[in-house]
Protein backbone atom coordinates (compact mmCIF):
# COMPACT_ATOMS: atom_id res chain seq x y z
CA UNK A 1 0.00 0.00 0.00
CA UNK A 2 1.32 3.41 -0.88
CA UNK A 3 2.40 5.96 1.71
CA UNK A 4 -0.63 8.18 1.29
CA UNK A 5 -2.81 5.12 1.02
CA UNK A 6 -1.77 4.09 4.50
CA UNK A 7 -2.21 7.62 5.78
CA UNK A 8 -5.69 7.88 4.38
CA UNK A 9 -6.70 4.43 5.60
CA UNK A 10 -5.53 5.14 9.14
CA UNK A 11 -7.18 8.53 9.11
CA UNK A 12 -10.51 7.16 7.89
CA UNK A 13 -10.41 4.41 10.47
CA UNK A 14 -9.74 6.92 13.25
CA UNK A 15 -12.50 9.25 12.14
CA UNK A 16 -14.96 6.39 11.86
CA UNK A 17 -14.05 5.05 15.31
CA UNK A 18 -14.35 8.48 16.89
CA UNK A 19 -17.67 9.05 15.21
CA UNK A 20 -19.02 5.75 16.52
CA UNK A 21 -17.95 6.38 20.08
CA UNK A 22 -19.47 9.84 20.22
CA UNK A 23 -18.97 9.99 23.99
CA UNK A 24 -15.46 11.31 23.75
CA UNK A 25 -16.36 13.88 21.11
CA UNK A 26 -19.37 15.10 23.03
CA UNK A 27 -17.38 15.43 26.23
CA UNK A 28 -14.75 17.50 24.45
CA UNK A 29 -17.32 19.68 22.69
CA UNK A 30 -18.93 20.39 26.02
CA UNK A 31 -15.54 21.14 27.56
CA UNK A 32 -14.83 23.67 24.79
CA UNK A 33 -18.17 25.30 25.43
CA UNK A 34 -17.41 25.50 29.14
CA UNK A 35 -14.07 27.14 28.44
CA UNK A 36 -15.72 29.87 26.39
CA UNK A 37 -18.34 30.51 29.04
CA UNK A 38 -15.86 30.62 31.91
CA UNK A 39 -13.67 33.07 30.00
CA UNK A 40 -16.69 35.22 29.27
CA UNK A 41 -17.55 35.38 32.94
CA UNK A 42 -13.98 36.15 33.89
CA UNK A 43 -13.34 38.91 31.35
CA UNK A 44 -16.18 41.24 30.56
CA UNK A 45 -14.71 44.02 28.48
CA UNK A 46 -16.32 46.70 26.36
CA UNK A 47 -16.52 46.12 22.62
CA UNK A 48 -13.48 48.30 22.05
CA UNK A 49 -11.38 46.52 24.65
CA UNK A 50 -12.59 43.10 23.66
CA UNK A 51 -11.14 43.47 20.21
CA UNK A 52 -7.73 43.96 21.76
CA UNK A 53 -7.82 41.00 24.08
CA UNK A 54 -10.04 38.58 22.17
CA UNK A 55 -7.10 37.34 20.10
CA UNK A 56 -5.34 36.12 23.22
CA UNK A 57 -8.46 34.76 24.88
CA UNK A 58 -9.61 32.83 21.87
CA UNK A 59 -6.28 31.16 21.27
CA UNK A 60 -5.76 30.26 24.92
CA UNK A 61 -9.20 28.68 24.88
CA UNK A 62 -8.34 26.81 21.66
CA UNK A 63 -5.09 25.69 23.25
CA UNK A 64 -6.85 24.13 26.22
CA UNK A 65 -9.37 22.40 23.99
CA UNK A 66 -6.53 21.13 21.79
CA UNK A 67 -4.68 19.67 24.78
CA UNK A 68 -7.75 17.66 25.73
CA UNK A 69 -7.96 16.27 22.20
CA UNK A 70 -4.21 15.67 21.90
CA UNK A 71 -3.95 13.77 25.15
CA UNK A 72 -5.95 10.88 23.81
CA UNK A 73 -4.15 10.71 20.45
CA UNK A 74 -2.35 7.50 21.10
CA UNK A 75 -4.63 6.05 23.76
CA UNK A 76 -6.30 3.54 21.47
CA UNK A 77 -2.98 2.46 19.93
CA UNK A 78 -1.52 1.97 23.36
CA UNK A 79 -4.46 -0.09 24.53
CA UNK A 80 -4.32 -2.45 21.59
CA UNK A 81 -0.56 -2.75 21.19
CA UNK A 82 -0.80 -1.27 17.74
CA UNK A 83 2.53 0.55 18.11
CA UNK A 84 4.42 -2.73 18.39
CA UNK A 85 2.78 -3.87 15.19
CA UNK A 86 3.88 -0.68 13.47
CA UNK A 87 7.40 -1.14 14.66
CA UNK A 88 7.75 -4.52 12.99
CA UNK A 89 5.76 -3.76 9.85
CA UNK A 90 7.49 -2.30 6.80
CA UNK A 91 4.91 0.50 6.75
CA UNK A 92 6.60 3.89 7.10
CA UNK A 93 6.08 5.31 10.58
CA UNK A 94 5.43 8.73 9.10
CA UNK A 95 2.22 7.54 7.52
CA UNK A 96 0.93 6.77 10.98
CA UNK A 97 2.13 10.12 12.30
CA UNK A 98 0.52 12.11 9.49
CA UNK A 99 -2.74 10.26 9.89
CA UNK A 100 -2.79 11.04 13.60
CA UNK A 101 -1.80 14.66 13.02
CA UNK A 102 -4.46 15.18 10.34
CA UNK A 103 -7.02 13.51 12.54
CA UNK A 104 -6.18 15.83 15.40
CA UNK A 105 -6.23 18.79 13.02
CA UNK A 106 -9.71 17.96 11.83
CA UNK A 107 -10.92 17.40 15.36
CA UNK A 108 -9.45 20.60 16.83
CA UNK A 109 -10.80 22.58 13.86
CA UNK A 110 -14.26 21.24 14.64
CA UNK A 111 -13.85 22.38 18.24
CA UNK A 112 -12.70 25.81 17.07
CA UNK A 113 -15.64 26.07 14.68
CA UNK A 114 -17.93 25.45 17.60
CA UNK A 115 -16.23 27.89 19.96
CA UNK A 116 -15.81 30.79 17.54
CA UNK A 117 -19.47 31.79 17.10
CA UNK A 118 -19.87 31.68 20.87
CA UNK A 119 -16.92 34.00 21.33
CA UNK A 120 -18.28 36.35 18.69
CA UNK A 121 -21.60 36.49 20.49
CA UNK A 122 -20.29 36.81 24.03
CA UNK A 123 -17.70 39.41 23.17
CA UNK A 124 -19.66 41.21 20.44
CA UNK A 125 -16.72 40.76 18.14
CA UNK A 126 -16.46 42.37 14.75
CA UNK A 127 -13.26 42.40 12.78
CA UNK A 128 -12.03 45.77 11.61
CA UNK A 129 -9.35 44.33 9.39
CA UNK A 130 -9.50 41.86 6.47
CA UNK A 131 -11.62 39.09 7.99
CA UNK A 132 -10.74 36.44 5.41
CA UNK A 133 -7.16 36.46 6.70
CA UNK A 134 -8.42 34.83 9.87
CA UNK A 135 -8.86 31.54 8.02
CA UNK A 136 -5.20 30.97 7.08
CA UNK A 137 -4.22 32.17 10.57
CA UNK A 138 -6.54 29.63 12.16
CA UNK A 139 -5.32 26.85 9.90
CA UNK A 140 -1.63 27.62 10.35
CA UNK A 141 -1.98 28.13 14.08
CA UNK A 142 -3.97 24.96 14.60
CA UNK A 143 -1.49 22.95 12.57
CA UNK A 144 1.38 24.39 14.63
CA UNK A 145 -0.26 23.16 17.83
CA UNK A 146 -1.38 19.86 16.42
CA UNK A 147 1.80 18.75 14.67
CA UNK A 148 3.98 19.27 17.73
CA UNK A 149 1.21 18.11 20.04
CA UNK A 150 0.85 14.78 18.25
CA UNK A 151 4.62 14.35 18.32
CA UNK A 152 5.01 15.19 22.00
CA UNK A 153 2.05 12.98 22.86
CA UNK A 154 4.11 10.12 21.43
CA UNK A 155 7.16 11.16 23.47
CA UNK A 156 5.07 11.33 26.63
CA UNK A 157 3.64 7.85 26.21
CA UNK A 158 5.98 6.17 28.62
CA UNK A 159 6.28 8.90 31.22
CA UNK A 160 4.71 9.19 34.62
CA UNK A 161 1.89 11.75 34.66
CA UNK A 162 1.49 11.46 30.93
CA UNK A 163 -1.39 13.94 30.76
CA UNK A 164 0.58 16.75 32.35
CA UNK A 165 3.78 15.95 30.46
CA UNK A 166 2.19 16.80 27.11
CA UNK A 167 1.28 20.44 27.87
CA UNK A 168 4.50 20.79 29.83
CA UNK A 169 6.53 19.93 26.74
CA UNK A 170 4.24 21.60 24.21
CA UNK A 171 3.71 25.04 25.73
CA UNK A 172 7.30 26.34 25.86
CA UNK A 173 8.10 25.18 22.33
CA UNK A 174 4.85 26.65 21.04
CA UNK A 175 5.52 30.15 22.35
CA UNK A 176 6.58 31.67 19.01
CA UNK A 177 3.58 30.11 17.31
CA UNK A 178 1.31 31.41 20.07
CA UNK A 179 2.73 34.89 19.69
CA UNK A 180 2.07 34.57 15.98
CA UNK A 181 -1.52 33.35 16.31
CA UNK A 182 -2.51 35.84 18.97
CA UNK A 183 -0.90 38.90 17.41
CA UNK A 184 -2.11 38.07 13.92
CA UNK A 185 -5.67 37.64 15.19
CA UNK A 186 -5.48 40.85 17.21
CA UNK A 187 -4.14 42.72 14.17
CA UNK A 188 -7.13 41.57 12.12
CA UNK A 189 -9.67 42.30 14.83
CA UNK A 190 -8.41 45.75 15.70
CA UNK A 191 -7.47 46.62 12.15
CA UNK A 192 -4.25 48.07 13.49
CA UNK A 193 -0.99 46.83 12.08
CA UNK A 194 -0.51 44.10 9.57
CA UNK A 195 -0.75 40.41 10.27
CA UNK A 196 1.68 39.69 7.43
CA UNK A 197 4.78 39.22 9.55
CA UNK A 198 2.97 36.94 11.98
CA UNK A 199 1.53 34.84 9.17
CA UNK A 200 5.02 34.50 7.70
CA UNK A 201 6.30 33.46 11.12
CA UNK A 202 3.56 30.86 11.43
CA UNK A 203 4.40 29.49 8.00
CA UNK A 204 8.08 29.26 8.96
CA UNK A 205 7.18 27.58 12.26
CA UNK A 206 4.89 25.07 10.57
CA UNK A 207 7.45 24.20 7.90
CA UNK A 208 10.33 23.78 10.35
CA UNK A 209 8.44 21.63 12.79
CA UNK A 210 6.53 19.55 10.28
CA UNK A 211 9.85 18.56 8.73
CA UNK A 212 11.38 17.95 12.16
CA UNK A 213 8.46 15.75 13.22
CA UNK A 214 8.55 13.74 10.01
CA UNK A 215 12.32 13.23 10.26
CA UNK A 216 12.33 12.25 13.92
CA UNK A 217 9.07 10.35 14.42
CA UNK A 218 10.60 7.04 13.41
CA UNK A 219 13.30 7.55 16.07
CA UNK A 220 10.69 8.24 18.72
CA UNK A 221 8.59 5.25 17.69
CA UNK A 222 11.61 2.95 17.90
CA UNK A 223 12.45 4.37 21.30
CA UNK A 224 9.15 3.62 22.92
CA UNK B 1 22.88 50.59 45.79
CA UNK B 2 21.10 47.88 47.69
CA UNK B 3 19.81 46.56 44.40
CA UNK B 4 23.34 46.12 43.16
CA UNK B 5 24.34 43.97 46.11
CA UNK B 6 21.03 42.11 45.97
CA UNK B 7 21.77 41.11 42.38
CA UNK B 8 25.28 39.92 43.12
CA UNK B 9 24.17 38.06 46.23
CA UNK B 10 21.28 36.47 44.34
CA UNK B 11 23.70 35.25 41.69
CA UNK B 12 25.88 33.48 44.21
CA UNK B 13 22.93 32.13 46.17
CA UNK B 14 21.66 30.49 43.00
CA UNK B 15 25.05 29.02 42.11
CA UNK B 16 25.57 28.02 45.74
CA UNK B 17 22.23 26.22 45.88
CA UNK B 18 23.06 24.16 42.83
CA UNK B 19 26.48 23.29 44.20
CA UNK B 20 24.88 22.31 47.52
CA UNK B 21 22.57 19.98 45.61
CA UNK B 22 25.59 18.44 43.92
CA UNK B 23 27.35 17.99 47.26
CA UNK B 24 24.30 16.24 48.67
CA UNK B 25 24.14 13.92 45.66
CA UNK B 26 27.82 13.21 46.08
CA UNK B 27 27.46 12.19 49.74
CA UNK B 28 24.54 9.97 48.83
CA UNK B 29 26.58 8.24 46.16
CA UNK B 30 29.43 7.87 48.63
CA UNK B 31 27.14 6.04 51.05
CA UNK B 32 25.77 3.83 48.33
CA UNK B 33 29.19 2.80 47.08
CA UNK B 34 30.14 1.91 50.65
CA UNK B 35 27.07 -0.28 51.06
CA UNK B 36 27.76 -1.95 47.73
CA UNK B 37 31.32 -2.78 48.68
CA UNK B 38 30.11 -4.83 51.65
CA UNK C 1 42.60 14.50 35.09
CA UNK C 2 42.59 15.41 38.73
CA UNK C 3 45.42 17.90 38.19
CA UNK C 4 43.57 19.56 35.34
CA UNK C 5 40.53 19.90 37.53
CA UNK C 6 42.49 21.52 40.36
CA UNK C 7 44.16 23.94 37.96
CA UNK C 8 40.78 24.89 36.51
CA UNK C 9 39.38 25.39 40.00
CA UNK C 10 42.20 27.73 40.95
CA UNK C 11 42.00 29.66 37.68
CA UNK C 12 38.24 30.00 38.11
CA UNK C 13 38.53 31.29 41.64
CA UNK C 14 41.17 33.82 40.62
CA UNK C 15 39.29 34.97 37.55
CA UNK C 16 36.02 35.35 39.46
CA UNK C 17 37.68 37.42 42.17
CA UNK C 18 39.44 39.61 39.66
CA UNK C 19 36.28 39.98 37.60
CA UNK C 20 34.33 40.94 40.71
CA UNK C 21 36.87 43.62 41.56
CA UNK C 22 36.75 44.97 38.03
CA UNK C 23 32.97 45.02 38.00
CA UNK C 24 32.45 46.66 41.37
CA UNK C 25 35.43 48.97 41.63
CA UNK C 26 37.55 49.36 38.52
CA UNK C 27 34.81 49.79 35.95
CA UNK C 28 33.70 53.37 35.33
CA UNK C 29 30.37 54.43 36.78
CA UNK C 30 27.62 54.79 34.26
CA UNK C 31 26.28 58.29 33.79
CA UNK C 32 22.53 57.82 33.82
CA UNK C 33 21.99 54.73 35.95
CA UNK C 34 24.82 55.02 38.43
CA UNK C 35 26.23 52.06 40.28
CA UNK C 36 23.19 49.87 39.73
CA UNK C 37 24.35 49.48 36.15
CA UNK C 38 27.13 47.23 37.44
CA UNK C 39 24.57 44.43 37.60
CA UNK C 40 25.15 44.38 33.85
CA UNK C 41 28.51 42.68 34.41
CA UNK C 42 26.80 39.67 35.95
CA UNK C 43 23.53 39.73 34.01
CA UNK C 44 24.88 39.71 30.44
CA UNK C 45 27.78 37.22 30.80
CA UNK C 46 25.45 34.79 32.57
CA UNK C 47 23.09 34.97 29.60
CA UNK C 48 25.91 34.41 27.12
CA UNK C 49 27.22 31.49 29.17
CA UNK C 50 23.76 29.91 29.25
CA UNK C 51 23.50 30.26 25.46
CA UNK C 52 26.89 28.60 25.01
CA UNK C 53 25.85 25.72 27.29
CA UNK C 54 22.59 25.20 25.40
CA UNK C 55 24.49 25.22 22.12
CA UNK C 56 26.72 22.46 23.48
CA UNK C 57 23.58 20.62 24.58
CA UNK C 58 22.24 20.79 21.02
CA UNK C 59 25.46 19.46 19.50
CA UNK C 60 25.74 16.72 22.13
CA UNK C 61 22.12 15.67 21.49
CA UNK C 62 22.69 15.43 17.74
CA UNK C 63 25.89 13.46 18.26
CA UNK C 64 24.05 11.15 20.62
CA UNK C 65 21.27 10.45 18.14
CA UNK C 66 23.79 9.60 15.46
CA UNK C 67 26.37 7.68 17.49
CA UNK C 68 24.36 6.61 20.55
CA UNK C 69 27.43 7.39 22.62
CA UNK C 70 26.63 7.59 26.35
CA UNK C 71 29.24 10.30 26.87
CA UNK C 72 27.30 12.59 24.56
CA UNK C 73 24.12 11.88 26.48
CA UNK C 74 25.71 12.74 29.82
CA UNK C 75 27.19 15.91 28.34
CA UNK C 76 23.74 16.91 27.10
CA UNK C 77 22.21 16.36 30.53
CA UNK C 78 24.97 18.23 32.31
CA UNK C 79 24.95 21.29 30.04
CA UNK C 80 21.16 21.49 30.25
CA UNK C 81 21.26 21.53 34.06
CA UNK C 82 24.05 24.07 34.37
CA UNK C 83 22.48 26.12 31.58
CA UNK C 84 19.24 26.31 33.55
CA UNK C 85 21.20 27.50 36.60
CA UNK C 86 22.78 30.33 34.60
CA UNK C 87 19.40 31.16 33.06
CA UNK C 88 17.96 31.44 36.55
CA UNK C 89 20.69 33.93 37.40
CA UNK C 90 19.77 36.03 34.35
CA UNK C 91 16.08 35.93 35.29
CA UNK C 92 16.89 36.97 38.85
CA UNK C 93 19.33 39.77 38.05
CA UNK C 94 17.20 41.20 35.24
CA UNK C 95 14.23 42.24 37.39
CA UNK C 96 16.54 43.38 40.19
CA UNK C 97 18.10 45.71 37.65
CA UNK C 98 14.85 46.76 36.03
CA UNK C 99 13.20 47.77 39.28
CA UNK C 100 15.43 50.69 40.34
CA UNK C 101 16.05 51.82 36.77
CA UNK C 102 12.59 51.57 35.24
CA UNK C 103 10.36 51.17 38.28
CA UNK C 104 8.95 47.88 37.04
CA UNK C 105 9.94 44.32 37.87
CA UNK C 106 9.53 42.87 34.42
CA UNK C 107 9.93 44.06 30.87
CA UNK C 108 9.57 42.22 27.58
CA UNK C 109 13.16 43.02 26.83
CA UNK C 110 14.53 40.79 24.08
CA UNK C 111 17.28 39.14 26.09
CA UNK C 112 15.15 38.67 29.20
CA UNK C 113 12.20 37.21 27.32
CA UNK C 114 14.38 34.95 25.23
CA UNK C 115 16.05 33.73 28.42
CA UNK C 116 12.66 33.06 29.99
CA UNK C 117 11.55 30.95 27.05
CA UNK C 118 14.85 29.06 27.01
CA UNK C 119 14.52 28.47 30.71
CA UNK C 120 11.05 27.01 30.15
CA UNK C 121 12.19 24.80 27.28
CA UNK C 122 15.17 23.37 29.13
CA UNK C 123 13.29 22.90 32.38
CA UNK C 124 10.75 20.87 30.40
CA UNK C 125 13.71 18.91 29.00
CA UNK C 126 14.92 18.16 32.54
CA UNK C 127 11.39 17.20 33.63
CA UNK C 128 11.14 14.77 30.72
CA UNK C 129 14.41 13.16 31.77
CA UNK C 130 13.16 12.84 35.34
CA UNK C 131 9.68 11.58 34.55
CA UNK C 132 10.34 9.30 31.63
CA UNK C 133 10.20 5.68 32.70
CA UNK C 134 11.53 4.29 29.45
CA UNK C 135 14.99 2.84 29.00
CA UNK C 136 15.21 4.96 25.89
CA UNK C 137 14.89 8.25 27.77
CA UNK C 138 18.20 9.59 26.40
CA UNK C 139 16.90 9.23 22.85
CA UNK C 140 13.62 11.00 23.63
CA UNK C 141 15.46 13.74 25.50
CA UNK C 142 17.86 14.24 22.58
CA UNK C 143 14.92 14.62 20.21
CA UNK C 144 13.34 17.18 22.52
CA UNK C 145 16.63 19.08 22.74
CA UNK C 146 16.73 19.31 18.95
CA UNK C 147 13.19 20.65 18.87
CA UNK C 148 14.15 23.19 21.50
CA UNK C 149 17.18 24.31 19.53
CA UNK C 150 15.15 24.62 16.32
CA UNK C 151 12.71 26.78 18.23
CA UNK C 152 15.32 29.32 19.31
CA UNK C 153 15.56 31.40 16.11
CA UNK C 154 11.77 31.40 15.86
CA UNK C 155 11.50 32.60 19.44
CA UNK C 156 14.07 35.29 18.75
CA UNK C 157 12.30 36.68 15.71
CA UNK C 158 8.85 36.52 17.24
CA UNK C 159 9.97 38.44 20.33
CA UNK C 160 11.97 40.90 18.20
CA UNK C 161 8.96 41.78 16.10
CA UNK C 162 6.68 41.83 19.12
CA UNK C 163 8.99 44.38 20.71
CA UNK C 164 9.02 46.63 17.66
CA UNK C 165 5.23 46.75 17.97
CA UNK C 166 5.21 47.06 21.76
CA UNK C 167 8.39 48.90 22.62
CA UNK C 168 9.58 48.41 26.16
CA UNK C 169 12.63 49.34 28.21
CA UNK C 170 15.84 47.73 27.14
CA UNK C 171 17.82 46.24 29.95
CA UNK C 172 21.47 46.63 29.24
CA UNK C 173 21.58 49.89 27.35
CA UNK C 174 20.92 49.66 23.66
CA UNK C 175 23.62 52.04 22.56
CA UNK C 176 27.32 51.55 22.02
CA UNK C 177 29.49 50.42 24.84
CA UNK C 178 32.37 52.27 26.45
CA UNK C 179 35.47 50.16 25.67
CA UNK C 180 36.45 50.03 29.33
CA UNK C 181 33.05 48.56 30.13
CA UNK C 182 33.35 46.08 27.28
CA UNK C 183 36.67 45.02 28.75
CA UNK C 184 35.15 44.32 32.17
CA UNK C 185 32.23 42.55 30.52
CA UNK C 186 34.54 40.17 28.70
CA UNK C 187 36.56 39.44 31.83
CA UNK C 188 33.41 38.50 33.67
CA UNK C 189 32.32 36.36 30.77
CA UNK C 190 35.61 34.50 30.80
CA UNK C 191 35.25 33.96 34.54
CA UNK C 192 31.72 32.61 34.19
CA UNK C 193 32.71 30.33 31.34
CA UNK C 194 35.41 28.84 33.55
CA UNK C 195 32.89 28.44 36.35
CA UNK C 196 30.49 26.73 33.97
CA UNK C 197 33.25 24.41 32.78
CA UNK C 198 34.21 23.57 36.36
CA UNK C 199 30.63 22.86 37.45
CA UNK C 200 29.89 20.84 34.32
CA UNK C 201 33.00 18.77 34.86
CA UNK C 202 31.95 18.07 38.45
CA UNK C 203 28.40 17.18 37.45
CA UNK C 204 29.68 14.99 34.63
CA UNK C 205 31.85 12.93 36.96
CA UNK C 206 28.99 12.68 39.43
CA UNK C 207 26.62 11.40 36.73
CA UNK C 208 29.11 8.79 35.56
CA UNK C 209 29.46 7.45 39.10
CA UNK C 210 25.70 7.57 39.69
CA UNK C 211 25.07 5.49 36.58
CA UNK C 212 27.71 2.96 37.55
CA UNK C 213 26.22 2.62 41.02
CA UNK C 214 22.74 2.21 39.55
CA UNK C 215 23.98 -0.57 37.30
CA UNK C 216 25.75 -2.26 40.17
CA UNK C 217 22.65 -2.06 42.32
CA UNK C 218 20.50 -3.50 39.56
CA UNK C 219 22.96 -6.32 39.09
CA UNK C 220 23.04 -6.99 42.80
CA UNK C 221 19.26 -7.22 43.09
CA UNK C 222 19.21 -9.53 40.08
CA UNK C 223 21.73 -11.83 41.73
CA UNK C 224 19.82 -11.79 45.00
CA UNK C 225 16.58 -12.69 43.25
CA UNK C 226 18.14 -15.63 41.51
CA UNK C 227 19.37 -17.16 44.75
Amino acid sequence: MSFFGITRATLTKDVRLEWRSKDAINAMLFFSLLVVVIFSFSFDPTAEESRRIAGGLVWVAFLFAAIVALNQTWARELRNQVLDAYRVSPAPANALFLAKAFGNFIFVTVLEALMTPLFIVFYKLRALGPTWELLPIAALGTWALVVNGTFFAAISLRTRSREIMLPLLLFPISIPALLGMVNATTAILTGEGSARFWIALLVAYDVVFTIACLLLFETVLEAE
Amino acid sequence: MNYLYAAYVATWVIHGTYLAILVRKYSKIRRETESLKK
Amino acid sequence: MKRGFSILAIVTALLLSFALYEALIAAPTERTMGDVQRIFYYHVPSAWTAFVLFLINFVASVVFLIRRDTKADILALVTAEVGVVFCTVVLATGPIWARPVWGIWWTWDLRLTLTLVLWLIYVSYLVLRRFSASSQTPVLAAVLAIFGALDVPLVYFSIWFFRTQHPSPVIGGGGSLDPRMAHVLLINWAAFLCLAWLVCWTRYRLEVVEREVEEAQALESLLEDSR
